[in-house]
């Protein structure tokens, strides 16, 4: 924060010093897409969005994760000096700031472009919307029902590698006779929700996902799949014993090392795959849903434009709006993060077999609603906190199950 | 004290009350202005943005009821009666072993405050890695021979408190020692050779005679530790980020995360009231204490 503060006070000592007038607009843009990958899908799109218009794209990178950065974006809003355009994730994360008016109306620009009819999966732009107007720019699309699995380690304990979640169970004695860890989970919160939430989808499908999620009916929540998701739940603590493991990336690591076997993770870890130099399909192997029902959940990020006073910024706003949902900034930003795009109308060739298999569910129409969709910050949050306390303790899979249904039936 | 002062006692010594006005404003608003304002807040359903519509109770009943909060208000009790205690001892000791006139005292009391100039996440880092049992003191050990030694308190939730508590009474020793050392230092040379005198041994003149007539000292440094415990919160996400699972969380951290991180500022601010009210519980009693004494005298 200090950084931006900076920043801005160089600005404005440059701004005295310039004539005013002469220059277009500048745009400050906040995110948190620091990591080797996402630094250069931003480049992409700066360079994009410079070319294309002639306005000046100042990067407002703030490091360390989401939620390091939320917190700084949202008082920044609040507080009266908004940026030009800032990342969340879409869904509920600004919804508040919506229906308080902090943020920028873009029916026009998404209705003159005819957003409706090229963003796919649609429930994208549903996320977007409140009350029929529009308030944000989807960008990506990251699901995160996928299980990865590290060929190496299965070959080093003489078992074929598992494409479910119950071949995995069935492989985990030998694999830990041969000294390795079967299942690498990190032991955060939203990593271990992370797992529940892919359980719920892979195991139960997308129909129970619903109904536990966006209708919360407590028959579905009280239900014998929900109880075994929670008895799986044990079984996986069970399988991560001894990892020890807490940032995500470094469970990753253990996979490419193969002294782990399996992750349950976001699709964002192929980025450790490829930047290890590794191969889909022959160095490590993708189940999405946990090779259970094959669902994805189109969360991911959208660009929100918080309202603002000066005519330019807006000009500016709405220009990059259009930018960010063009074909070119489609192909070139996600190409390089890896991540799916929000155009159902361009072809990505040469991706890898992975990304393949989940452009193929996308077009098959196989997706959910991402949690942040669905639940509120709050309620996920505590969700997060349920799992990582069942995780680091000898919590009874029934007593979990329990708590999780209050939690999850006190949502507002 | 005289009752028959000139009428207008307000107006006495006006310049110092004038001077003092800037001081009081900001005491007034800043600090309990803003105080009463979350303790009104904490009794509404304010998620992201702060509203006034009341719901009683409802955010202290689901705090109570909430396993992390138990789980933090146990650690802190933990963490803070261990820490309180240990620092003293350990602050006292290594300052009487400072005042025996040793040679490079200046080195020394260098080397026990240098911790202190460290912020809480440096340390929190520090101690990550000689806890980390693949190249921190667990590899020593097992370095020496000693192949069965297993030490991981980062990843066992019963140890993970001794983990802060290291780190905590590392960094903060240092500070407390230096400060009863200039207690130590404080104490009249005639004390000493009265006790020689009465041919007092050296260790109970310290804990008998010297100690009592520290107390002024000792409750500066008691005062320091306490607010050191409360905001307990860069240590723990430096070193455990509240893990593994909840075993390590502490109030402050609910709070952050509950108001900035879940978007339910409601009960960030009752948790947060909880806190003012521990630290009000025990300053009230304290400050009484202090004022009764004052009247005394």
């Amino acid at each position: 924060m200090q950084m931006t503060s900076m920043r801005r006070l160089m600005a404005g000592a440059a701004l005295t010093v310039l004539p005013a007038g002469a220059m277009a607009a500048d745009l400050e843009v906040t995110h948190w897409w620091t990591s080797g990958g996402e630094a250069a899908a931003v480049q992409e799109l700066a360079r994009i969005f410079t070319e294309q218009t002639e306005y000046t794209w100042v990067d407002g990178a703030i490091a360390g994760s989401g939620s390091t950065a939320r917190p700084i974006m949202v008082s920044r809003i609040i507080g009266g000096d908004p940026m030009g355009a800032t990342q969340f994730n879409h869904g509920r994360q600004a919804q508040e700031l919506v229906e308080a008016g902090l943020m920028q109306d873009l029916t026009e620009v998404a209705e003159a472009n005819g957003w409706a009819e090229f963003i796919n999966p649609p429930s994208l732009l549903e996320a977007c919307t409140l009350d029929g107007r529009i308030y944000c720019a989807p960008i990506n699309i990251h699901s995160p029902q996928w299980m990865w699995t590290s060929h190496a380690a299965f070959e080093a304990a003489g078992v074929e590698p598992a494409t479910n979640w119950e071949e995995l169970k069935a492989a985990a004695p030998a694999l830990r006779e041969a000294g390795i860890l079967p299942l690498a989970q990190g032991m955060q919160g939203w990593q271990t929700s992370l797992l529940l939430n892919a359980m719920v989808s892979g195991i139960g499908g997308a129909d129970f996902y619903l109904q536990v999620y966006e209708a919360r009916e407590e028959e579905a929540l009280n239900s014998d799949t929900m109880r075994q998701i929670w008895e799986e739940l044990a079984v996986a603590r069970e399988l991560s014993q001894g990892g020890n493991l807490s940032d995500w990336n470094m469970a990753t690591n253990r996979l490419i090392e193969g002294t782990a076997a399996a992750q349950v993770m976001g699709d964002w870890a192929q980025g450790e795959f490829a930047l290890a130099g590794q191969t889909a399909g022959t160095d490590y192997g993708c189940n999405i849903g946990l090779g259970g029902e094959p669902y994805i959940a189109t969360g991911g990020d959208a660009i929100y434009f918080p309202v603002n006073s000066d005519a330019a910024v807006t000009e500016a706003q709405m220009a990059l709006a259009n930018v960010i949902t063009g074909p070119e900034a489609q192909v070139a930003f996600n190409a390089a993060k890896g991540s799916l795009p929000i155009r159902g109308d361009i072809d990505l060739t040469e991706v890898n077999a992975c990304t393949q298999q989940g452009l193929e569910t996308l077009a098959a129409g196989n997706t959910i609603p991402s949690i942040d969709m669905l639940l509120s910050s709050d309620t996920r949050g505590q969700i997060e906190d349920l799992t990582a306390e069942f995780f680091g303790s000898s919590l009874s899979a029934e007593d979990a199950h329990n708590r999780y249904v209050q939690i999850v039936m006190s949502e507002m | 004290m005289a009752r028959s002062g000139p009428p207008l006692r307000l107006f006495q010594n006006w310049q110092a009350k004038l001077a003092a006005t800037p001081m009081i404003l900001t005491a007034l608003v800043v600090f309990i202005g803003c105080s009463l304002w979350t303790v009104v807040y904490s009794f509404t359903n304010s998620r992201l943005l702060p509203r006034l519509e009341f719901v009683g109770l409802a955010q202290y009943e689901r705090l109570w009821s909430t396993p992390r909060w138990q789980v933090s208000i146990e650690n802190l009790a933990v963490y803070g009666v261990l820490s309180l205690i240990l620092t003293l001892a350990i602050g006292f000791l290594l300052a009487v072993l400072l005042d025996q006139k040793i040679r490079f005292e200046d080195g020394f009391r260098t080397i026990i405050l240098f911790p202190y100039a460290l912020s809480f996440i440096v340390t929190g880092v520090v101690w990550q890695w000689i806890l980390n049992p693949d190249f921190g003191l667990q590899h020593i050990v097992r370095g020496m021979g000693f192949s069965g030694f297993t030490f991981d308190p980062l990843n066992d939730p019963n140890l993970v408190i001794l983990a802060l508590l290291a780190a905590g009474i590392w960094q903060g020793a240092g500070l407390t020692t230096v400060i009863l050392l200039a207690g130590l230092r404080g104490i009249d040379e005639d004390v000493w050779k009265a006790a020689r005198v009465d041919g007092i041994p050296t260790w109970k003149t310290y804990i008998f005679i010297v100690l009592p007539m520290m107390k002024p000292v000792f409750a500066t440094c008691v005062v320091l530790i306490s607010a050191g415990i409360i905001k307990l919160y860069d240590l723990v996400v430096a070193l455990t980020r509240g893990g593994p699972g909840i075993a390590s969380e502490v109030p402050a951290k609910y709070v952050y995360d509950y108001m900035f991180g879940n978007q339910n500022l409601g009960q960030g601010f009752a948790a947060s009231t909880m806190m003012l009210a521990a630290v009000l519980a025990i300053i009230i009693p304290f400050a009484l204490f202090q004022l009764g004494r004052k009247r005394r005298v």
